[in-house]
């Protein structure tokens, strides 16, 4: 008799940072581009750099390397550009990362209740166990959803918030 | 049989804009919300000292008929190191009266992107969006984000009595500067 056990591998995205691997689902990746120019404004939320330009789109930079390392990287070599969900909503965000990415099929171990907000889950790959990010804990934003003031020509829309006027 | 008229696209619509710098920093602004550009200068000669708890940024205001303007700090606001401005926006339809330090040009945008969601603080008030001019990134600022309701409520407390800040009186202005747009 052959027992038959059925693994549900997912696809992920390895990205490094620093010394470390960490996985992002790859359903919510959207490419990995070379550094380019970081312009920034003055604003007021903590681990936003400033914005990038990417296909017509202003993307943030989000730096995540100081919750997940400890320190600020600084020796990039990509951008991962991936969604971030905003209730109903969702964004691109670029996240710097030192080395290239790996695409993988891994099956996921669901995060602990002890496990921190950012972690959604682990996965066992090449001998190590990767914490597999959940980018919504882990970049800014807003608590709840909130309407754009009177007076704003631009609304957002689902990954384009963009007003033509 | 004749071929079919090709329809043409409709143009985009744009919005004409004010490029101007606080510092070294570009922003942008709708040329409709600016009333007057004048020269900080000559609003301030006619303008009085005001201290509000917590607003560092208003410092002068003055009397025009009924209303009060408030002379704004672009610099302080944005949290910029830079001195006051020389040049001063009256924005439109506020009290505000915002000092910058240069005029870059007037431009028009078609695009105006809503703040990308990850901004998630003040930024979310002090921008109408962000625009992309000649491959660069640049923030549109919202005219009525530069003072809150309350700390309008806080300035007007700490005005003096009419009687002691006359109106603004007219001073000799820099015809340069001085420019009404609209």
């Amino acid at each position: 008799m052959t027992v038959s056990t059925d693994l549900e591998l997912k696809s992920f995205v390895l990205l490094r940072l620093g010394e470390r691997r960490f996985a992002v689902a790859a359903d919510g990746t959207a490419e990995l581009v070379a550094p380019s120019r970081v312009f920034r404004f003055p604003h007021k939320t903590a681990k936003i750099e400033g914005v990038i330009l990417r296909r017509g789109r202003i993307v943030p930079v989000c730096d995540i390397a100081e919750k997940l390392i400890g320190k600020y990287i600084t020796s990039r070599r990509f951008y991962l550009i991936a969604l971030r969900h905003y209730g109903l909503r969702t964004e691109w965000v670029a996240l710097p990362v030192t080395g290239e990415c790996e695409l993988i099929s891994a099956e996921l171990t669901p995060a602990s209740a002890s496990d921190e907000p950012h972690v959604a889950g682990w996965l066992s790959h090449g001998g190590d166990v990767i914490e597999v990010l959940n980018l919504d804990a882990l970049t800014p934003g807003p608590n709840e959803f909130f309407p754009h003031p009177a007076g704003s020509r631009a609304t957002a829309h689902s990954s384009a918030a963009e007003a033509r006027l | 049989m004749p071929m079919p008229v090709p329809t043409k696209a409709s143009p985009l619509r744009s919005e004409q804009i004010i490029l101007f710098r606080i510092g070294e920093q570009l922003f942008a602004l709708s040329s409709s919300s600016v009333q007057e550009v004048r020269s900080a200068d000559s609003l301030s000669g006619g303008a009085y000292e005001i201290s509000a708890p917590g607003i560092d940024k208003v410092r002068l205001f003055v009397r025009r008929g009924p209303n009060t303007l408030f002379l704004v700090s672009g610099a302080t606001h944005f949290g910029l190191s830079a001195p006051d401005g020389i040049l001063a926006f009256v924005l439109r339809n506020t009290r505000t009266a915002l000092l910058v330090d240069s005029i870059e040009k007037m431009t028009a945008m078609t695009r105006l992107q809503a703040l990308p969601l990850s901004f998630c603080d003040d930024e979310r008030q002090w921008y109408r969006g962000l625009t992309a001019l000649d491959q660069t990134v640049v923030p549109v600022v919202r005219p009525e984000g530069f003072l809150s309701d309350d700390e309008l409520m806080l300035l007007d407390a700490a005005l003096p009595p009419p009687e002691l800040s006359s109106e603004e009186t007219e001073v000799e202005e820099d015809p340069d500067f001085d420019a009404d747009l609209n």
